[in-house]
């Protein structure tokens, strides 16, 4: 504060302060199926270092704010993944990474094994493509949720409306 | 030993009916048992000190689909002293829809290898094999409906509430939450506050 000579005080909206500090400190949960995940770690490491936009994989889906569904999701994975969804505690957010996990990639036909699609589970906020996405990739999906929760405001969460259009289609 | 020279002598320790058919001249060259004999014929190559087949390097189970009406498991036997191979073939007719699926005594007592690898023909293929300490579904799903790579297989609709088949659902039927418009405001919110060079 004293290097930019503004005062002590910074005043801002409640909003701003929430989404602030929700999209600086995402935390994914650490989990991979498949060769995503590979270069999921390669964004983690020291490389890429994921940790300086705040992203901090937790070994519980109960800390975590996002999941990364980084790989092939099987059916005997789905219900897994299912579950480890619903552990997660609102707001929660889903990256949908790879091929696989966005339509099925290469076994979109033959792959009987092959949800075709997480979407077709839990509903995804970003997909990245690539088979497998680079990190640079996977980083540019992070900096899009980030776009995506600095649009949020409390007196609309995202968690209700999300359910209200999920309701409202169904009818 | 080589080819002919193993032949010779399944032939003699277990008489020549035990051997329904051989293809030499091929590339990977096999014989084909009799279904009920091969526990016995596997044991006496693996325990004989002539043969001492040691290790089973792979099984396969193909299917020849409904218009031939076969199925086959293929064994791929191979002694690490001797460092010599064998194919060994069984052939069973397929079993049409309804029907009990063929069986084939197992292997696994004489080789732990086929324990999995029974298991997993068994999965895919859908093969029984007699005898075998625990004959489960081994890749697939525990209540997973049929057998993947028959040559018939159809996929199921739905596994537990969710469509198998692939098809345009983001377009129609996939999840839709709020439209999000992505406005790129980094610029209004975090000004570049640095210095800059005169």
């Amino acid at each position: 504060m004293d290097k930019t000579g503004e005062g002590g005080i910074v005043i801002t909206k409640l909003d701003d302060l929430l989404n602030w500090a929700r999209l600086t400190s995402l935390f994914p949960m650490g989990f991979g199926l498949a060769c995503c995940a590979i270069e999921m770690m390669g964004a983690y490491a020291s490389g890429y270092d994921l940790d300086r936009f705040g992203i901090i994989p937790r070994a519980s889906p109960r800390q975590s704010d996002v999941m990364i569904v980084a790989g092939t999701v099987t059916f005997k994975m789905a219900d897994r993944v299912r579950r480890l969804y619903e552990q997660m505690p609102e707001p929660r957010y889903v990256i949908s990474m790879g091929s696989c996990s966005n339509c099925g990639g290469p076994y979109w036909e033959h792959g009987y094994h092959v949800v075709k699609g997480v979407d077709r589970i839990i509903p995804v906020d970003v997909y990245v493509p690539g088979c497998p996405p680079r990190p640079e990739a996977l980083i540019g999906g992070f900096l899009k949720l980030q776009e995506i929760i600095r649009q949020e405001t409390i007196r609309a969460p995202r968690a209700v409306q999300q359910i209200m259009a999920k309701r409202t289609q169904q009818v | 030993m080589q080819f002919g020279e193993l032949r010779d002598f399944i032939v003699e320790k277990f008489g020549a009916e035990v051997i329904v058919a051989e293809k030499a001249d091929s590339l990977q060259p096999y014989l084909v048992l009799q279904t009920e004999r091969l526990a016995d014929v596997c044991l006496g190559l693996h325990d004989n000190e002539q043969t001492y087949f040691d290790f089973l390097s792979c099984v396969t189970g193909i299917d020849n689909g409904p218009e031939v009406g076969t199925m086959e498991v293929a064994y791929n036997l191979y002694s690490i002293p001797y460092d010599h191979h064998l194919m060994l073939k069984v052939q069973v007719p397929r079993n049409s829809e309804g029907e009990a699926i063929p069986a084939v005594p197992t292997v696994s007592h004489i080789w732990r290898t086929a324990d999995w690898h029974e298991r997993e023909v068994f999965d895919l293929v859908g093969i029984l094999f007699t005898d075998h300490p625990d004959m489960r579904r081994i890749l697939c799903a525990a209540d997973w409906e049929g057998h993947p790579l028959r040559k018939d297989y159809k996929l199921q609709d739905y596994y537990h509430g969710i469509k198998v088949p692939y098809d345009d659902h983001n377009e129609y039927s996939g999840f839709r939450g709020e439209p999000v418009k992505l406005i790129n405001q980094l610029h209004e919110q975090f000004p570049d506050m640095r210095e800059k060079p005169e």
